[in-house]
């Protein structure tokens, strides 16, 4: 079984192996990189020696289950319909918490950034705010919203408002004061300003607090799954803890990385879309 | 050569910038002290000055970017201005960042057209950071010039720019000039930019104005004519430059 489903992996790494490059070019030349095979080279690698030490018995299925367990298990986690039907609660989850942060996050740092009374009223809250370790907040969230979905939310969408918010915030406030001044001497007004200099010149800083945001929305989801859930990925690792079934605790951690991987390109390919002025993305 | 250098009194056009006693001081000592000065309806007036001497303080005040807390001036509603570093915003297209404010319908043939003027055409529709140094300039001159301005001012235009940009540069400003007929304040530290372009050439020290020359030479001018000789000698002699006596 082991050699005949890694053989064509490996195989294809050796054929498409390709003269050594630096692994980013900065300049736009080329849009050819060095293909990804080579660098599945290691996790391959990996990958088998823990399929080899489970096939052996090293490792009792209890303590970690083989990756052909775990792909046979993600499997039937599919056709039974549970897997799907975690994911796409926790999906939900994820994005509207991740939506309503967002939100909040933008408007608290539009109004912070744009005017000083909008400043001293918000920015202060925010700091000291900021440093709240949101994860220690989930008693009492519990208490305030119960067990739904809620507090859940709650959780995702607190956590998410921070990084928006400062990153925004300070995109707002750094913006070129010469371009500023330029846009008084064109006879620009104020709306005309704020959209056409300040609200473009702190796009970067939203996208890398969005980028942010993305990530610690997962870290809060699985937090809030876990504690208490009756449904969701993070729900769906806890009852396997109860059977000892490894296997479909890293089904979920697979999950998780996955949507955490896709997350992060689907910010990164906004942001080479939004921001094709930057001297790195035009073509 | 310390005397104030006037000619005969020229007939000066009406004039559409007019300061009387501006006085800016920023804590320290006047950086403008009771200053006057008039530029006319279309006349190009070139203003030298040693760092410190008060230029860039008078062209903030004039674009409206200081305010005037002593003293008077009086400036056209439609003034532009193109500063050192070119300014245009890197997430607008060279054609929007042209058009940018201008609201009309037309604006983007309007940016066009201005962009063709400043031989820009090729580049309408470049990012801004893609530009060279030069046509970033270009670009902030069509901008400048597509809002048709009574009142045109250049923050030392071309001082980032090689040798031979600058002289193509400064050549075209020249026709731009004689095409658009507006009143142009040049604010530079190049005394051959100013008797190449200006009808006069202002000299400012500690704020105040130290020389002023009237540049009555034909256009196209020429580094070899001999006036041209004698008032570079003049300028250099109020900006403090030694020069050796031949």
């Amino acid at each position: 079984m082991l050699d005949t489903t890694l053989q064509p992996v490996a195989d294809q790494s050796a054929s498409q192996r390709r003269p050594v490059r630096p692994a980013r070019s900065t300049t736009g030349q080329a849009a050819r990189r060095p293909g990804p095979w080579r660098r599945l080279a290691s996790p391959v690698v990996v990958l088998a020696l823990w399929q080899a030490a489970c096939s052996a018995g090293l490792i009792s299925p209890q303590t970690l289950a083989s990756p052909w367990q775990i792909l046979q298990t993600a499997i039937s986690l599919t056709r039974d319909g549970t897997l799907p039907h975690n994911l796409l609660v926790s999906l939900g989850r994820a994005l509207s918490g991740l939506a309503i942060g967002t939100v909040a996050g933008v408007a608290l740092a539009l109004v912070a950034g744009l005017s000083r009374l909008g400043e001293d009223a918000v920015d202060a809250l925010m700091q000291m705010g900021r440093t709240l370790p949101v994860l220690a907040m989930v008693p009492l969230f519990i208490l305030w919203f119960g067990i739904g979905e809620t507090p859940k939310i709650a959780l995702v969408s607190l956590g998410v408002l921070f990084p928006i918010y400062l990153n925004l915030f300070k995109g707002v406030r750094n913006v070129d004061p010469k371009l500023l001044e330029m846009a008084r001497t064109l006879g620009l007004s104020r709306a005309q300003t704020i959209l056409q200099v300040i609200l473009p010149g702190a796009l970067p800083d939203l996208l890398l607090g969005l980028r942010f945001a993305v990530g610690i929305s997962w870290l809060m989801l699985v937090v809030a799954e876990q504690i208490n859930a009756n449904s969701g990925i993070g729900h769906m690792m806890m009852d396997a803890e109860d059977f000892l079934r490894t296997d479909i605790i890293l089904v979920g951690l697979f999950v998780y990385a996955a949507l955490g991987l896709i997350s992060d390109q689907i910010v990164r390919s906004i942001e080479a879309r939004v921001l094709a002025w930057r001297p790195s993305n035009v073509r | 050569m310390n005397m104030m250098h006037r000619p005969e009194p020229v007939i000066r056009p009406e004039p559409v910038i007019r300061i009387e006693g501006l006085t800016r001081r920023f804590g320290g000592p006047a950086v403008l002290d009771a200053l006057d000065l008039s530029v006319g309806r279309g006349e190009f007036v070139a203003l030298l000055g040693r760092s410190g001497s008060g230029k860039t303080t008078l062209l903030r005040t004039l674009a409206g970017l200081d305010d005037v807390t002593e003293g008077r001036v009086q400036v056209p509603g439609d003034v532009a201005v193109v500063f050192q570093e070119s300014r245009l915003l890197p997430w607008k297209r060279v054609w929007q960042n042209v058009g940018l404010g201008l609201g009309a319908r037309d604006a983007k043939d309007r940016a066009i057209a201005a962009l063709g003027e400043v031989g820009l055409d090729h580049r309408v529709d470049a990012w801004p950071l893609t530009l060279s140094g030069g046509e970033a300039q270009r670009a902030g001159i069509a901008r400048a010039l597509v809002r048709e301005p009574q009142f045109l001012m250049l923050d030392e235009p071309f001082a980032s720019l090689d040798a031979l940009t600058r002289l193509k540069m400064q050549a075209m400003v020249g026709e731009l000039w004689q095409r658009h007929r507006c009143a142009v304040l040049l604010v530079t530290h190049d005394v051959d930019e100013a008797l190449l372009l200006a009808d006069r050439a202002v000299v400012l020290e500690h704020g105040r104005i130290r020389t002023e020359v009237d540049i009555d030479l034909p256009r196209p001018r020429r580094h070899a004519d001999a006036e041209f000789n004698r008032l570079r000698g003049v300028l250099l002699d109020a900006l403090g430059v030694e020069q050796a006596s031949h």
